[in-house]
């Protein structure tokens, strides 16, 4: 992916910054707890942007589900292959992607993650291993299976991880994807990210097995139920998961149980949430928990944690000046790309 | 009269024909509780209970092949897809099994289903959510497609299409769901699948379009200030040939605006039946304004571009009735340089 390539770029970026941002967040508690924050951030940015009217289309943010996204982004090598799905925003930045190229994504321009061609749905960034953004549900688990198979035929340790929603476990594509994993025992993770919500339907009203990742048992895979809030307890169950896979163990099934403080979309105020519930899960708020955590611990003090604060606020405003001064992406872009180019 | 939203027409469709016909059930993802989320099935719910009106899991196949199996077993099914995208992991049993189940039981069993979905461009849903998606059902024999093109045609096809005893795919432009019309719902208000309308006479040039374009045309013919036809194709299997082949032999013209990429969707059978009945009266090529065979980009502007402008759609059609020869696309400069 091109970035910062084009005249008139105001791009603050260059090629190395995802994979420099993603190796922070591998290392350092304290850049995990940072860019938990910036997603936070990031995802206030979004609505502002579209309630300016800059912003247009649907968006799906992923607030109250950081932990996730981190947890991930720092259990996973970059050098390995993830597909995202849905409210993949936090994923997205999680990996490693800037600001900018999500707020340009989300703008249209040029400067956005797939040049505003896709979509914040959309969100690529191959130099940390974010291969594809899947917005219709499950697409990417047989994806996925894709990809561990070619890690396996070519003798490679590389892992291959699908993320997805609680929506995605009925259709066929996940069965298929899970059946054809544990098969051929592909070096693969499928993680379920829990949040409670397909669209406007809670997971149990739509789904029968209580987790749902207790359907691995049918393909004769090995599940487990995280606490999708805190950030550790997700890294350690990834990096296990992650291990075994590199290892030749096979595929595990792996349920992050997290909320969405939000609608599904933009125009969705979620008038169908139980009175109580989303304040239970705002008292079990991932940047929280680890914040509480690190200054427990002695790593950082509350004055760290207003100084990454204000950091992030800089770093995402900054941004989407930035992306808003960007071109708007160029007509001749959605001609480029449709097939591979000929080589010369 | 009532002047209803596009979404709220279907939801009255739906009420009506449940009203009429117990057989009739509606299924969906978030169609019952939340009355779906585009609110075309408001109410349903509460009027006829969750016997007749379900949510679903996310699950396009089982959707599509319960509807399938419910017509099968004698009730009037109306699935709805949300986005026409969707139908991709659902079309084995929309083209495979349930278009093909009257003809491989030599008609012993019918299969009395609509399958209602969302389609088009224009709303920042990006390349996976916003195709058209016409070809997908074209080729299959024994399938019936319409595409509705504002509140009085959707109320009209969705009556009709619960009332056929085959399978039919009724596609709704998205971006007109809040579009209000005028029109007295009832009895008479049900159309005829397989009949065009003429929704504007004219004698020099016949403009057919379906959906959303036919707003966009009308829009374009308006400000040509030309005596041009135009017709609402509507049904797309199977169209009304007649209707087409009537106008064009009196206006000696034919020009088609289609929303989907110009490889593809309902033009090329249109542009191809009519060059072969009328070759020899034709006063000019037949016109194809389409977007172009790019997927459908996000940023605004593009979206914008990809689609037929009402401005577009006047320059193309101006410069063809002026010279009689055909204008290159707007995008003809701009695959020469990548």
């Amino acid at each position: 992916m091109a970035i910062g390539e084009g005249p008139g770029s105001v791009t603050t970026y260059d090629a190395k910054t995802p994979l420099r941002r993603r190796e922070e967040v591998i290392a350092d508690p304290r850049a995990r707890l940072e860019r938990m924050m910036e997603i936070r951030h990031a995802e206030q940015k979004i609505r502002e942007l579209h309630e300016e009217g800059l912003a247009w289309g649907s968006t799906h943010s992923c607030d109250g589900q950081e932990a996730v996204a981190v947890g991930i982004a720092a259990a996973v090598p970059p050098t390995d292959h993830v597909v995202g799905a849905h409210r993949g925003h936090g994923l997205g930045l999680a990996m490693g992607l800037t600001p900018e190229q999500l707020l340009g994504e989300t703008l249209g321009r040029s400067v956005g993650a797939v040049e505003g061609l896709g979509g914040s749905p959309h969100l690529v960034e191959t130099s940390v291993g974010l291969v594809f953004t899947v917005t219709l549900m499950g697409a990417g688990i047989p994806i996925v299976a894709g990809l561990a198979l070619a890690a396996q035929v070519q003798g490679s340790d590389r892992v291959a991880v699908a993320v997805f929603g609680d929506g995605a476990v009925n259709i066929g594509a996940f069965h298929e994807g899970l059946n054809l994993a544990a098969l051929w025992r592909l070096p693969a993770v499928f993680i379920i990210e829990n949040n409670h919500y397909g669209e406007f339907s809670r997971y149990d009203r739509t789904t029968t097995v209580e987790p749902p990742a207790r359907r691995a048992e049918a393909y004769g895979l090995p599940w487990t139920l995280v606490d999708g809030q805190d950030v550790d307890a997700v890294i350690e169950a990834v990096g296990t998961a992650v291990a075994t896979a590199r290892s030749g163990g096979g595929p595990t099934l792996l349920e992050l149980r997290t909320y969405r403080y939000f609608g599904h979309s933009r125009s969705d105020r979620a008038p169908y949430r139980p009175e109580g519930e989303l304040e239970a899960w705002r008292a079990r708020d991932p940047i929280r928990i680890l914040g509480d955590r690190l200054v427990a611990d002695g790593v950082v003090d509350e004055a760290d944690l207003a100084a990454m604060e204000e950091r992030c606020r800089e770093r995402v405003e900054a941004a989407a000046a930035h992306a808003l001064a960007a071109p708007v992406t160029d007509v001749t872009a959605m001609f480029r790309h449709v097939y591979p180019e000929a080589a010369p | 009269m009532a002047r209803l939203r596009m979404n709220q027409a279907i939801g009255r469709a739906l009420a009506d024909a449940m009203d009429e016909d117990p057989t009739v059930v509606v299924f969906g993802e978030d169609v019952a509780a939340a009355g779906g989320v585009f609110k075309t099935s408001v109410g349903l719910l509460e009027a006829f209970g969750p016997d007749r009106v379900r949510d679903t899991p996310i699950s396009e196949m089982a959707i599509v092949g319960a509807a399938v199996g419910a017509a099968m077993g004698g009730l009037r099914p109306v699935a709805e897809i949300m986005f026409a995208d969707f139908f991709g992991v659902a079309l084995d049993q929309v083209v495979t099994q349930g278009a093909l189940v009257h003809y491989l039981t030599r008609g012993a069993v019918t299969v009395p289903m609509v399958v209602r979905s969302s389609v088009g461009a224009g709303r920042g849903f990006a390349a996976t959510h916003s195709r058209t998606v016409e070809e997908w059902f074209l080729s299959a024999p024994g399938l019936k497609l319409v595409e509705v093109s504002g509140a009085r045609t959707a109320y009209g096809l969705l009556r009709a299409a619960i009332r056929e005893d085959g399978p039919v795919v009724v596609l709704e432009p998205r971006a007109l769901y809040g579009s209000r019309e005028e029109f007295e719902p009832g009895e008479d208000a049900v159309l005829a699948l397989g009949r065009a309308e003429v929704r504007r006479p004219g004698d020099e040039a016949t403009v057919v379009a379906v959906g959303q374009t036919v707003g966009i045309a009308d829009r374009a013919i308006e400000e040509l200030g030309a005596s041009v036809e135009l017709i609402d194709l509507l049904s797309l299997r199977p169209w009304d040939v007649d209707t087409v082949l009537e106008s064009v032999a009196r206006t000696g013209r034919l020009a088609l605006v289609e929303e989907h990429p110009f490889t593809g969707g309902w033009g090329p059978d249109v542009a191809s039946r009519v060059g072969q009945e009328l070759f020899g009266d034709l006063a000019a090529p037949i016109l194809r304004i389409t977007a172009p065979d790019v997927p459908v980009p996000f940023a605004r502007e593009l979206e914008f571009r990809y689609l037929p402008s009402v401005e577009y759609v006047a320059s193309q059609l101006r410069t063809w009735l002026d010279t009689g020869k055909l204008p290159a696309p707007w995008w003809a400069d701009i695959r020469e340089g990548v």
